[in-house]
């Protein structure tokens, strides 16, 4: 009887929280600020400055889509998740938006109840090693020391990686990016593995990062976005084709500092024009004004351009495009059409 | 024949002999350092083993100091100003030291409100500490402190803070008026008359939310090592009489009381701090109703003041186990009733013996404060971890931050361990 009441309270509780949740955006709007989720500090995707703003590629996604709902990319309210809390911050309505370099995976998009609205960072595995070994392929580290995160996912794809080559290496077990650093450094192992992204970061913070390459071949997928609660498509379509916009915006050409002349009258091509609504009437589709991507757009600039700023080639961080270059230039970057 | 001898030795001497300094070998700074350092070819061994030990530690840190680096934008600039020579960047320090005093979101023109209160915490403290030294009177100061102390931190109008003072002021006098026909009456009371004055306060501060009022602060912009200070102080002081209070529960003649002091002291030891801040931070959020705003901060304080009141709980229990049974008998045998005989014999006594014990916890829980960084407060290290080790400025600097918020938590926790030693000193009356 206890337990019925009990259950009864908890299924209550979560039709209100379901019905709180579905109107998302009303919620934003009537609070005046986006809750987003970001990383408690990641260099380059987010981190406070010594100004307490925050600054990275995936603090830019926040300012975005407050900047198209709301009309203001400062009316945001980071919440600083850890790999832990995210998810809980997420489900409970804590934020609005989590964009915290989350990999998009099938349980994560199906049994825990969440949508991906897409993907800003193609990341992937790979490999970091001293120039003076001479390696420019993953190829030639047959019978290498490799240094691993233990009962991480990058442990079972290197596993796979090298028997499907029929290499063999001898692993280094660590616990902590740090320890790793310390390992590397001081020669313990030929070459460290786990993210792209996160090597590159790491390898930012070396005395002589030049020292060290990058080796070309990347051995697993881990598609990087941001994601909303299941349940309210409408807010999961205003973050995922603000995204779209910041993509299609590189693509057509349109940055931060020509945004505001092109979206002052229509001009000669139709995409554009409906993009930054000078044509058409896709914002009020989603709920938003017209100038909505405009206003995303005007935030930070498009997507080439926050790629530039905080994690590109002329950034410490030094990332190079990649995979994550558009479609029209061998990446993977594939905004659907505005129409 | 005389007595004398003088014919049958050759020297007799018939003046003292003037006193001379004693060997070179068995004085001064020779013979400390031959008994203490060089009394046999082990101890020697041992000598020159720390010597070269200290030698070596030495001669990494004085150049780490000596040539450390304080003025520079970032880690990039460091190095080159150093040069390889080993020198440490400390010019994160100069750069983000207000990041790891307040956190990086309290607002910049007001963290004199914070020191101010940090400066008022002494004040307030020292006529509890060194009762002996400052008139009774000055409790009053250490009763008002806590309102004073977020009216300063947190902003928001005086109102607040005031009301809830008034509150406990207003139960106060209620319990005093009522407790010579009933204590449990007057308790009563105490607490209707509190809520009554909160309620309608309430509304009062409500209504003027402006009047005399700082930019209000949120608790989750509050950081750095102010959090680590916060909830150092505020658990610790709200723990001890709670654990006086287990201790006595369980302790306790009557079943229920004793049931629950004891399920709750042996379940809150049998669970990880960390689960209950995890608790505290993630799973409230799910049962209680969306949209309400359940302060963080309030969360993890009652979470590590329960956490810690249990421990204490023990220690004090340990101290009463340890008075003889006479000290209870003699007690009840002048015909003081329980409250007067805990008051006046039994916990003056067992509080005495408990204080290492209660000091340990207490260092301990001031030491476990960081563990909020793992839930994304950005206490000192949350800082260092999060914010400052991540930003592509400062990405790599390890020693030298992790030094500071070593040095910062030594110096509490050692001055918190010599006043605790200073105070046994104090209160001893036995012969040992």
């Amino acid at each position: 009887m206890k337990k019925t009441v009990f259950l009864g309270a908890l299924t209550a509780t979560s039709l209100i929280a379901g019905a709180a949740a579905a109107a998302t955006l009303d919620d934003v709007k009537a609070r005046g600020k986006l809750n987003c989720g970001v990383t408690t500090g990641l260099a380059g995707f987010s981190a406070p400055d010594a100004n307490g703003r925050w600054e990275g590629f995936d603090v830019a996604v926040c300012r975005a889509v407050a900047a198209a709902v709301l009309g203001d990319p400062e009316a945001v309210e980071f919440v600083s998740t850890t790999g832990k809390t995210r998810f809980t911050a997420l489900a409970s309505g804590e934020i609005d938006l989590l964009a915290r370099n989350t990999t998009w995976t099938f349980s994560r998009d199906t049994d825990l109840k969440f949508d991906f609205v897409g993907v800003n960072y193609y990341d992937g595995q790979g490999f970091i090693v001293p120039k003076a070994l001479g390696v420019t392929s993953a190829k030639d580290l047959d019978g290498a020391t490799v240094c691993i995160q233990t009962g991480s996912t990058t442990e079972l794809n290197l596993a796979d990686f090298f028997r499907k080559n029929g290499m063999s290496y001898e692993p280094v077990p660590i616990e902590t990016n740090a320890e790793a650093i310390q390992q590397y450094t001081a020669g313990a192992c030929d070459t460290y593995t786990t993210d792209a992204s996160g090597l590159a970061s790491t390898r930012a913070t070396f005395e002589t990062p030049s020292d060290h390459v990058i080796l070309p071949e990347i051995i697993s997928k881990e598609p990087l976005g941001p994601l909303v609660r299941h349940g309210d498509n409408d807010w999961g379509d205003i973050a995922r084709w603000t995204l779209n916009a910041l993509i299609a915006a590189e693509e057509l050409g349109v940055t931060s500092a020509n945004v505001a002349e092109m979206s002052a009258s229509a001009g000669t091509s139709p995409e554009v024009n409906r993009l930054l609504g000078t044509e058409g009437d896709l914002g009020a589709m989603i709920g938003l004004d017209a100038d909505w991507a405009a206003k995303a757009i005007a935030a930070n600039g498009n997507y080439g351009e926050i790629f530039e700023k905080t994690i590109g080639e002329n950034t410490p961080i030094g990332l190079a495009r990649g995979l994550n270059a558009q479609w029209t230039n061998g990446g993977l970057l594939y905004s659907p059409p505005f129409r | 024949m005389s007595d004398s001898h003088a014919q049958s030795v050759a020297f007799v001497r018939d003046t003292v002999i003037p006193e001379s300094p004693p060997p070179a070998l068995e004085t001064g700074v020779v013979k400390w350092m031959r008994s203490n350092l060089f009394s046999g070819w082990f101890n020697t061994l041992l000598t020159l083993a720390a010597i070269w030990f200290v030698f070596m530690v030495l001669s990494v840190v004085v150049p780490w100091f000596a040539n450390g680096v304080w003025e520079a934008s970032d880690i990039r600039q460091c190095r080159e100003i150093m040069a390889g020579s080993g020198g440490g960047c400390f010019a994160v320090i100069a750069d983000r030291w207000q990041q790891l005093l307040f956190g990086f979101k309290y607002p910049s023109e007001e963290y004199w409100r914070p020191t101010l209160a940090f400066v008022l915490l002494f004040i307030a403290i020292a006529p509890l500490l060194f009762s002996k030294m400052f008139p009774r009177w000055m409790l009053v100061l250490t009763a008002l402190y806590p309102f004073v102390a977020y009216y300063l931190i947190w902003g928001g109008t005086i109102l607040a803070p005031l009301v809830a003072l008034l509150g406990f002021v207003a139960g106060y006098f209620a319990y005093a008026r009522v407790v010579r026909r009933s204590f449990a009456g007057a308790a009563a009371a105490g607490v209707v008359v509190a809520v009554v004055v909160w309620t309608l306060g309430g509304y009062v501060s409500a209504a003027a939310p402006g009047f005399m009022a700082f930019e209000p602060v949120a608790s989750r912009e509050m950081g750095g090592f102010m959090l680590n200070l916060i909830l150092g102080v505020v658990c610790v002081s709200l723990s001890l009489p709670l654990g006086i209070l287990l201790a006595l529960g369980r302790q306790s003649n009557l079943p229920v009381v004793k049931g629950i002091c004891v399920v709750f002291i042996e379940f809150i030891r049998g669970v990880p701090l960390i689960t209950l801040l995890f608790v505290a931070n993630v799973v409230l959020a799910y049962f209680l109703p969306p949209g309400t705003n359940f302060d963080l901060i309030v969360r993890v304080i009652i979470m590590i003041t329960m956490f810690a009141s249990a421990y204490i709980a023990e220690v004090i229990r340990g101290g009463l186990a340890a008075l003889p049974k006479g000290q209870y008998e003699g007690a009840e045998s002048l015909g003081l009733d329980y409250a007067q005989s805990m008051r006046l014999i039994i916990l003056p006594q067992a509080l005495k013996i408990s204080i290492p014990g209660i000091v340990n916890v207490a260092v301990g829980l001031f030491k476990d404060t960081t563990l909020v960084s793992i839930i994304s407060m950005f206490d000192l290290v949350g800082m260092i971890r999060g914010p400052i080790l991540a930003s592509t400025d400062w990405n790599g600097v390890y020693w030298e931050l992790l030094g500071l918020a070593a040095l910062l938590f030594f110096v509490v926790c050692y001055g918190i361990s010599q006043y605790s030693q200073w105070l046994e000193r104090q209160l001893q009356t036995d012969h040992r």
